[in-house]
């Protein structure tokens, strides 16, 4: 789960890190006060969407005068913002940001996320803040700096005077930059988060560390642990359908194509999504009905893949483990009477009474294409979403 | 011979009374497992499935022998459950619970190098080395003993690969679940590692999916340490990236962790890699006749 730049801000403020003063706002009157409680004389108004790319896209607009804030606030409220990372999707404004603006003497990057191949927290910096990390990563890596930390000693000071003396700050600066990177690990541990990322944290004209820009995901499996922290959820950044399925236990992803999957395992819907690329379809969705496949969670299944007015075909690959290919395939065939199903559904099943079941469906009446191996079953699907 | 577990291991079950523990402990005595027991705190003294129930692992440890443990403990506890195993002496620990925290899992695993415990997951169907020992959620009767060793970080993949090497009469020395999650116990290279020293072994599935770097470095690893013939099956190759795939490892994120990246690794080193997932039986059987 991702929080909006707002709510990141809040958080890393409270954790000693520095940054700009602000306020946010949900209209354009709540905008022209935290404009006014800011004082000063240049203001930015920042859309509240989870992407970056927002500047560029014209989510960010430079004020200055009150008047202005309120207009660009008017502006961007209610409006939708794509970038080039949303996806080709709009991305719904409802809040906006309101921050003095300041002096840039120079832009770096900063982030602590958990690096896998190590398993451990990690420090990423660049002096190169404000770009792209992917295109530096990826152009020049040398400019990349890393710290892993120890879990059981966790964050030393060393750590960030490494990482600040390589950057060139100054003495005042890597006293400021050891703190804010301290605080940033406490939250980061305390909060059970996977990425906290201030791109760019600044530099300004007198010489401060500000964080300019801030991204903070939380790791979905510890929320329980952090009720305060799932009330921060903004459903309407995220997509409709995959909010739904997560409600009925279902693990979906939107994927455009014209053909809905229906698989139980995330591996195996993986690889049906793959195979139905190989056969020279687009699969329309990745959805995992996991490893106890009921008759429920298939009905429910069916209605979010139906849901998507693109699907031309549907492609079931059920692996019956522990789960028996007869009760799927009644479920299966329940759910198609149920939901009305009027586009061609191809099933494959395999596993524990995978005879029986194939049978249970072909007695069914109903349209449904059977197939024994998945690689018949996707060609079959790719053909009738044709 | 197999590998980590065989005939003689004795498995305790942790969260034992609960409902899928005692669905899936049932299956594994079925299966011909050695199930000596299990641990529930509080339950200690009554029984369950006609076998003890234990307060604590070193209590179970003492009074059955046990050597090997399968964890099915909610999320929010599985971290307690994995570290009490370890400190119990037990020596395969093998945790089912999908969910747990990657932060716990950072904990687990920087104490785990303190013990000889190898731990198997989380989020993974388990092990099974086929007639002798199941300690797992994987079903028993796709399986047949024989000479393929099967690694993967997805559970129905692991079935459809040992359905296709049963189906083709190849039979499976033992199959790893590793898990779907990003920090977790056993990894490709160790897995590797073992199947390559197994007699009984005579080739080896790898199935890996998208996010991290474990099929590269299982790739390097390949290249340098294993001589038996190894079949690779990537899943994901058409994920978008920045979404997670069901698997809480299963990310594109930063541009690395793409399926094509680990497929072109593990190609390059001699990995026979499949392009559809219904091949791997047929390919292992036409390397191992050749």
């Amino acid at each position: 789960m991702n929080l909006h730049e707002y709510q990141s801000k809040r958080l890393l403020a409270d954790y000693g890190v520095p940054v700009p003063r602000g306020g946010v706002a949900f209209s354009p009157d709540e905008a022209r006060s935290c404009a006014l409680q800011i004082g000063g004389e240049r203001w930015a108004v920042k859309a509240q969407v989870h992407s970056g790319g927002r500047g560029k896209a014209g989510g960010v607009k430079l004020c200055s005068s009150e008047d202005e804030v309120a207009a660009a606030a008017h502006a961007l409220l209610g409006s939708e913002l794509v970038t080039s990372q949303s996806g080709g999707k709009g991305l719904p404004v409802h809040a906006v940001l309101v921050e003095e603006v300041r002096g840039i003497a120079r832009e770096i990057y900063l982030s602590v996320l958990v690096d896998r191949s190590s398993a451990t927290i990690m420090f990423l910096a660049s002096g190169e803040g404000g770009m792209d990390i992917e295109a530096v990563a990826a152009g020049s890596p040398e400019k990349i700096l890393s710290s892993r930390i120890h879990p059981a000693a966790g964050f030393q000071p060393y750590q960030g005077r490494d990482i600040g003396y390589a950057l060139g700050l100054d003495a005042a600066q890597i006293g400021t930059l050891v703190r804010l990177m301290a605080g940033m690990y406490r939250l980061f541990v305390e909060k059970d988060l996977s990425q906290i990322e201030i791109n760019p944290l600044i530099v300004t004209a007198e010489g401060e560390l500000l964080a300019l820009d801030a991204k903070i995901g939380i790791d979905d499996n510890a929320l329980f642990a952090h009720p305060e922290l799932a009330g921060l959820r903004d459903a309407s950044q995220e997509d409709a359908r995959e909010n739904a399925a997560r409600e009925h236990g279902l693990s979906y992803v939107t994927l455009g194509g014209n053909i809905g999957c229906m698989v139980n395992g995330a591996g195996l819907a993986m690889a049906t999504m793959d195979m139905v690329k190989l056969h020279g379809g687009e699969p329309a969705n990745f959805l995992d009905v996991g490893g106890g496949a009921t008759a429920e969670k298939v009905a429910e299944a069916f209605k979010l893949i139906l849901s998507d007015s693109g699907v031309r075909a549907v492609l079931v690959n059920i692996f019956g483990g522990i789960v028996r290919c007869d009760l799927i395939a009644e479920g299966l065939i329940a759910a198609v009477r149920e939901v009305r199903v009027a586009v061609p559904v191809v099933v494959r099943l395999e596993g524990t009474n995978a005879g029986e079941g194939r049978a249970l469906l072909e007695r069914s009446g109903l349209a449904i294409i059977a197939a024994d191996e998945l690689d018949e079953a996707a060609r079959k699907a790719v053909e009738a979403a044709a | 011979m197999s590998i980590l577990i065989g005939k003689d291991t004795r498995v305790i079950c942790q969260g034992f009374t609960g409902k899928q523990a005692t669905f899936h402990s049932r299956q594994c005595l079925d299966y011909g497992t050695q199930l000596v027991g299990g641990v529930t705190p509080g339950k200690g003294g009554s029984r369950h499935l006609d076998l003890p129930v234990f307060n604590t692992v070193r209590e179970a440890v003492a009074a059955t022998g046990a050597n090997a443990s399968m964890i099915y403990v909610p999320p929010p506890f599985a971290a307690d459950a994995i570290l009490e195993a370890a400190d119990a002496g037990i020596s395969v620990i093998v945790c089912i619970t999908e969910g747990i925290p990657v932060l716990h899992m950072l904990k687990v695993k920087a104490a785990l190098a303190s013990y000889d415990a190898v731990l198997i997951g989380p989020n993974c169907p388990g092990i099974i080395t086929p007639d002798e020992c199941k300690i797992g959620i994987m079903p028993g009767f796709i399986h047949r003993k024989g000479s393929i060793g099967i690694v993967s970080r997805s559970g129905t993949l692991t079935y459809e690969a040992v359905y296709q090497t049963t189906r083709v009469g190849l039979g499976q020395s033992t199959c790893v679940g590793i898990g779907g999650d990003p920090i977790k116990g056993l990894d490709f290279i160790d897995v590797l590692g073992m199947f390559e020293e197994d007699p009984d072994t005579a080739g080896i599935i790898m199935v890996g999916e998208i996010g991290g770097s474990a099929e590269e470095d299982a790739a390097e690893f390949i290249q340098a340490h294993v001589s038996k013939p190894v079949v690779g099956y990537i899943a994901g190759l058409t994920a978008p990236p920045g979404k997670r795939m069901g698997h809480a490892g299963a990310i594109i994120t930063g541009g690395k962790g793409t399926g094509a990246g680990k497929v072109e690794a593990m190609r390059r080193a001699g990995v026979e890699m499949v392009d559809s997932l219904s091949d791997m039986g047929r390919r292992m059987l036409e390397l191992l006749k050749n």
